[in-house]
């Protein structure tokens, strides 16, 4: 389905801020699988999911979407096959416009926009539908301008819009971040019954733990710009918060060590 | 009375500059000073046009598509190459400049004994109502010629408003708004900003340069230095517009827009009356435009402390 083959990318190379985000970095995700991506900071997990979304070119590797090479195309291209929703909740609405007007958006995604009228009185039926499940009483306001709204009601909305029309691939960048805690578990309630309905095949980016265990049926974990630990199948629904803390650990000595290493070679031998 | 007449037929004719300054300001957040040079490229171009014999509706059409070219350049040099929007406008204003004074050959060109659109409009009042005919409203005396004109720029300005609102309500008007509101949603959503930002100047540029083209032949002739300050005076009719009408939909704004323009000139007009020096008229402008740009943070302000006030 989605297949990253040694993808690098290095931000302001040759600058005091040359960042190396990404290191020759390869995943291959299948049709209908649900892929949690954990890293500290700086892990380069959000910079992998904005290679693929098309945020930039990659300097290296190729990325294909169901064996079309989709490496150079642009944002609004790969829109057409990938849904998305961002950790900041005004992102991925248009404030000033009201809400049946940022579903009418949707329901255009990667599709011709001509000069058909915006919002049929068709289209505005089904998004009292759409909106109904939600509980937010969201169906009578269809005309209000979506900025009114809160964090949580426009990141609810997001999600449908990313997915009003079944994208082949999902991507979700921390979308529950900015939320408080109960209206983040509400937010990612809503994500698992979206994602079970249509079978979607996803990639979430997240910071919490206890969603990466809970959810989904594979984790990848991130560190310096590469994979540090692909688990999934029995191996993933096995682990718990406990060894992922234990493995982040880990992590971290193993990078004491290298300064630790460097500093005592450079006593004994500069 | 007639020169109220006068005034809002000429602020008629500016609400298509109005319009242009709407559609790159407020739809698309993008400070367009093109509107300087492409309201002159307009007006030459329909001048020369004229005098060289072509249809002046024909020449009129040419003059909205040579704004639109402007515009397009503005958004290519914006969008492409990452120049920053007033300095991509600083640059196509500075270049029409010279492109303006080739089209006329000259600084200014006279169009007094040609034949414009609003020759037509004056022969069509002769063979209606005859020669001089006067008639009288609300107790003044007006030359029948002069209701004729104010009419036919009536009924053009409700055409363009109902088309621009069509417009922006179909699929691709509304990802255009969308464009200026938050691009990283709509381009995720598959639409490619650049060219919705292209597009979005071409049209401004042109509702520009037409309202160039139509005061020329009102006035009876076109210079290179008539778009000078053309930006503000837009940008004032807009803001004027959506404090007379409080509403933020895009139809209402439109209508604010054309609503602002004339009562704009309308202010103007009675200003001058009372003496006041056309010289200082831009500089109250700018005036008129800043304030208007700060006042709406000074009330807020205003409010907050008082409540502090009274919540202490």
């Amino acid at each position: 389905m989605l297949k990253i083959n040694h993808i690098s990318k290095t931000f302001n190379p040759g600058t005091v801020n040359e960042v190396v985000a990404l290191q020759d970095v390869s995943i291959e995700i299948e049709e209908g699988s649900f892929v949690c991506v954990l890293g500290t900071n700086g892990s380069g997990k959000s910079t992998m999911l904005n290679a693929v979304a098309g945020s930039f070119i990659v300097d290296e590797g190729i990325i294909t979407l169901d064996h079309i090479d989709i490496t150079k195309w642009g944002e609004h291209e790969r829109a057409k096959f990938i849904g998305r929703v961002f950790q900041n909740p005004f992102s991925g609405t248009a404030p000033n416009m009201s809400i049946q007007e940022n579903l009418a958006l949707a329901m255009k995604r990667g599709k011709n926009r001509g000069i058909g009228w915006g919002l049929p009185a068709s289209l505005i039926h089904e998004f009292r539908a759409m909106v109904k499940p939600l509980n937010m009483g969201l169906e009578d306001r269809l005309e209000n301008p979506i900025g009114k709204l809160s964090g949580g009601q426009r990141q609810a909305l997001t999600l449908l819009m990313a997915t009003a029309l079944k994208p082949k691939l999902l991507l979700l960048d921390e979308h529950t971040a900015a939320l408080d805690p109960k209206t983040a578990a509400k937010v990612i309630d809503l994500t698992q019954q979206v994602i079970m309905k249509d079978k979607l095949t996803t990639m979430m980016v997240t910071h919490s733990m206890q969603q990466a265990v809970n959810l989904g049926d594979r984790i990848v974990m991130m560190h310096k710009g590469k994979v540090a630990y692909d688990f999934r199948g029995e191996e993933k629904k096995r682990l718990k918060i406990n060894d992922l803390l234990t493995l982040f650990d880990e992590l971290r000595r193993k990078d004491n060590i290298d300064t630790a290493v460097a500093s005592m070679l450079a006593d004994n031998y500069v | 009375m007639s020169l109220l007449i006068g005034s809002t037929t000429i602020g008629l004719i500016l609400a298509l500059l109005a319009l242009g300054i709407f559609i790159s300001f407020r739809i698309f957040d993008f400070p367009d000073i093109t509107a300087e040079g492409s309201f002159t490229f307009g007006a030459a171009t329909a001048a020369s046009l004229i005098v060289a014999g072509v249809n002046p509706l024909l020449a009129s059409f040419i003059a909205f598509l040579a704004g639109m070219a402007a515009g397009a350049v503005t958004g290519i040099i914006h969008t492409r190459f990452n120049i920053n929007p007033l300095l991509a406008g600083i640059l196509v204003m500075t270049a029409l400049y010279s492109v303006n004074l080739h089209v006329m050959g000259k600084s200014n060109m006279p169009l007094l004994s040609e034949t414009t659109v609003f020759t037509w409009i004056e022969n069509l009042s002769l063979s209606w109502s005859g020669a001089d005919a006067r008639t009288i409203i609300l107790g003044w005396e007006v030359a029948v010629k002069d209701l004729w004109l104010l009419l036919f720029c009536f009924l053009v300005i409700v055409g363009f408003c109902i088309t621009l609102w069509w417009f922006f309500k179909t699929n691709i008007g509304t990802a255009m708004r969308a464009t200026g509101d938050n691009d990283q949603m709509i381009r995720a959503l598959g639409v490619n900003t650049k060219l919705m930002i292209i597009v979005g100047m071409a049209l401004s540029n042109g509702f520009i340069a037409l309202a160039g083209a139509m005061l020329a032949q009102y006035q009876g002739f076109a210079d290179v230095q008539m778009g000078i300050g053309m930006m503000v005076w837009g940008l004032a009719s807009v803001i004027i517009g959506e404090a007379i009408i409080n509403d933020n939909s895009v139809g209402f704004v439109i209508l604010g827009a054309v609503l602002g323009s004339v009562l704009f000139r309308l202010l103007v007009a009675i200003a001058l009356r009372w003496g006041l020096n056309p010289n200082d008229l831009k500089i109250i402008t700018a005036l008129f435009v800043f304030i208007a740009l700060i006042l709406p943070g000074l009330l807020k302000n205003k409010k907050l402390s008082f409540k502090r006030k009274a919540n202490a």
